[in-house]
């Protein structure tokens, strides 16, 4: 039988969208029955989300203040608690499940598979290796339960319209004090989340300051696009850590990506692979993002940026 | 806190373009130029910039790898790590078997803090940290870019999806670090000379008590279905026109 437990990803409130592309993946297997299990301190409007998701057998709720925050520590223990029902367990290639999701395997006696970008069959998948440069297909061991992160660039979310049945189980686990949160600094903004944007404006080193990204964010806005950048801008901060695309950085897979002041080198363009269309503005004609760019324009790119802005308004 | 454990994997060098070799059983290694893992010589950089606030006396290298891991030891060792451990292997092994090695060591060796790498870049499992945490019974703070010892704990700020997390966590720990933790420092040359007379033991992986598990097989790598270079405009007319030509604005 296979029978497939995914790791539920939220805010404390909301589900995040990285779940539903999960499932998408779990529906790839075989007559997979599919269950999401919530962790939270509060988990019946996070359950309810999750109930929604087309393809989903049963939504399992771990409630217990212990489960505020995700501490991998706390949560991992009551996930490996109820994983003996389950041929796999998946979690998604956010920072979230890259935490998570090895500790459980390894409560479980297992190594991950990390990144799941196909599946080929129940045990056989596709995943990058070497920033993207290969592509491995891999077996996971018949017989033990094989633990998984997906690459949620590769997926759509499942739809909606479901309605899964809800139920509370019991996780018995012995839960460890030896980590606090302390807090979360976050850029708060009204702009599309990287993630899941449609469209993703990005910038590089080119644009000099924290204050001339303010032309990133200007063509985003005008777009209805997120904001994206290179490890380059995030390094000399002209932005958040939380916006760099690449290797390292967040892997996305937008209908539009424009590149701005961006070479193109291997670690960010993994992380732009999956694009739709790819644009890519930069004043040196050599530059290798143009060898990926669906659309290229060379030239100086604050002389382009204010009448491409005015353009698209 | 007195000791350190710093993983450094040699892995294919990160400016490298690495290739699929035409028979799908890998990449071309042969006359390839490897290095430490990016990553691991930020984790090593760490270490001593904690051992030179006083915070720790010692720090100790491993890798886990070929006798050709030495290079990688020796450049460790020139950085400034105290001593070094290989343990040896035939090939390649993984992940929860190395961070059974981790924890072995970290038994053996008393150690406050292991500090690996957020991801081999060869790899791109970035597993070991988290495993380790799991079997070691201690916690983990992953994708670090500050780190600060507190006496018996430390305080450590984490590159997550939705901005800079801060944890505290009591000590031992495993960290696992991200690039703009610290940029590590260059190797002079009196450094290499005096790495040569540093300790570097080896130790065979049979010898910690551990039997590599069923790995992930690996059937076959392959080139990635690549992108065509696309059309080139000439003036923001021209990028407005294609882009509505695709419906994209
Ligand atoms: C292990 C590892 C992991 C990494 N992970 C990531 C990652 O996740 N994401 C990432 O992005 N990088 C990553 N990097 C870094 C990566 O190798 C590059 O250094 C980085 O992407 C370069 O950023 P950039 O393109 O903004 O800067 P540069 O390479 O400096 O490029 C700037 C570009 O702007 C152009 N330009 C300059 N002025 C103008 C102008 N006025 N108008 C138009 N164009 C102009 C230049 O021609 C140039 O092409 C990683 C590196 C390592 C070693
Ligand atoms: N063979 C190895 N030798 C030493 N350290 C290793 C080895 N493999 C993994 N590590 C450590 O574990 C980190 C994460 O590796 P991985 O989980 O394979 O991506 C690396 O950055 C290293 O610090």
């Amino acid at each position: 039988m296979t029978k497939v437990l995914i790791v539920a990803e939220h805010d404390g409130s909301a589900l995040n969208p990285s779940t539903a592309k999960c499932v998408s993946c779990a529906a790839a297997i075989d007559g997979a029955e599919i269950d999401i299990v919530v962790l939270a301190a509060a988990t019946a409007d996070i359950a309810a989300q999750a109930a929604e998701i087309d393809s989903v057998s049963r939504v399992l709720t771990i409630e217990r203040a212990e489960n505020e925050k995700s501490i991998t520590a706390v949560l991992a223990p009551q996930i490996a608690a109820i994983a003996g029902d389950y041929s796999h367990i998946l979690g998604p290639s956010t920072t979230f499940g890259k935490d998570l999701m090895p500790h459980v395997a390894a409560l479980l006696g297992v190594n991950q598979v990390s990144d799941i970008m196909t599946v080929e069959n129940s045990h056989t998948f596709k995943r990058p290796v070497y920033a993207g440069n290969a592509i491995v297909t891999v077996e996971a061991p018949e017989g033990s339960t094989v633990v998984a992160t997906v690459r949620v660039a590769s997926w759509q979310a499942a739809n909606g319209g479901n309605s899964a049945a809800i139920a509370a189980v019991d996780a018995p686990a012995e839960l460890p004090t030896h980590t606090r949160y302390i807090g979360l600094e976050s850029a708060a903004s009204d702009r599309p989340d990287l993630q899941t944007a449609a469209r993703v404006v990005a910038g590089g080193r080119a644009l000099g300051s924290e204050e001339q990204f303010g032309l990133i964010y200007q063509l985003a806005d005008a777009l209805g696009a997120g904001v994206g950048a290179s490890r380059a801008a995030v390094d000399a901060g002209f932005c958040p850590n939380e916006l760099q695309v690449g290797q390292t950085g967040k892997i996305i897979a937008p209908d539009l990506y424009i590149a701005i002041g961006i070479s193109g080198a291997i670690q960010h363009v993994t992380g732009i692979k999956d694009a739709g269309t790819i644009v890519a503005i930069n004043k040196d004609e050599e530059a290798p993002i143009f060898e990926v760019a669906d659309i290229g324009m060379v030239g100086d790119l604050f002389q382009i940026l204010p009448e491409l802005i005015a353009a698209v308004k | 806190m007195d000791k350190i454990i710093v993983g450094l994997k040699r892995v294919v060098d990160y400016n490298v373009r690495v290739q699929v070799k035409s028979d799908g059983s890998g990449v071309e290694t042969d006359g390839v130029k490897m290095s430490i893992n990016p990553f691991d010589e930020i984790a090593l950089e760490e270490a001593l910039r904690i051992k030179e606030s006083g915070a720790a006396t010692e720090v100790v290298a491993v890798s886990i790898g070929t006798s050709e891991s030495q290079q990688q030891l020796r450049t460790g060792l020139a950085m400034g790590a105290d001593r070094a451990i290989l343990v040896t292997v035939d090939g390649d092994i993984d992940p929860l078997s190395i961070a059974r090695v981790f924890k072995a060591l970290a038994d053996k060796e008393n150690a406050g803090l292991v500090m690996l790498g957020k991801q081999a870049i060869d790899g791109d499992n970035s597993q070991v940290a988290q495993m380790l945490s799991a079997i070691w019974g201690r916690p983990q703070a992953t994708f670090a870019s500050g780190v600060t010892i507190e006496g018996d704990s430390a305080r450590v700020v984490r590159e997550v999806d939705a901005g800079l997390e801060t944890v505290e966590v009591d000590l031992p720990a495993v960290l696992s670090v991200d690039l703009r933790l610290n940029e590590p420092r260059y190797v002079k040359l009196p450094d290499i000379m005096k790495a040569k007379k540093k300790p570097l033991d080896e130790v065979p992986l049979a010898d910690l008590g551990i039997e590599p598990g069923p790995p992930i097989k690996e059937l076959k790598y392959a080139a990635p279905e690549g992108r065509q270079r696309g059309v080139t405009v000439d003036d923001v007319a021209g990028l407005v026109a294609a882009l509505k030509d695709k419906g994209l604005v």
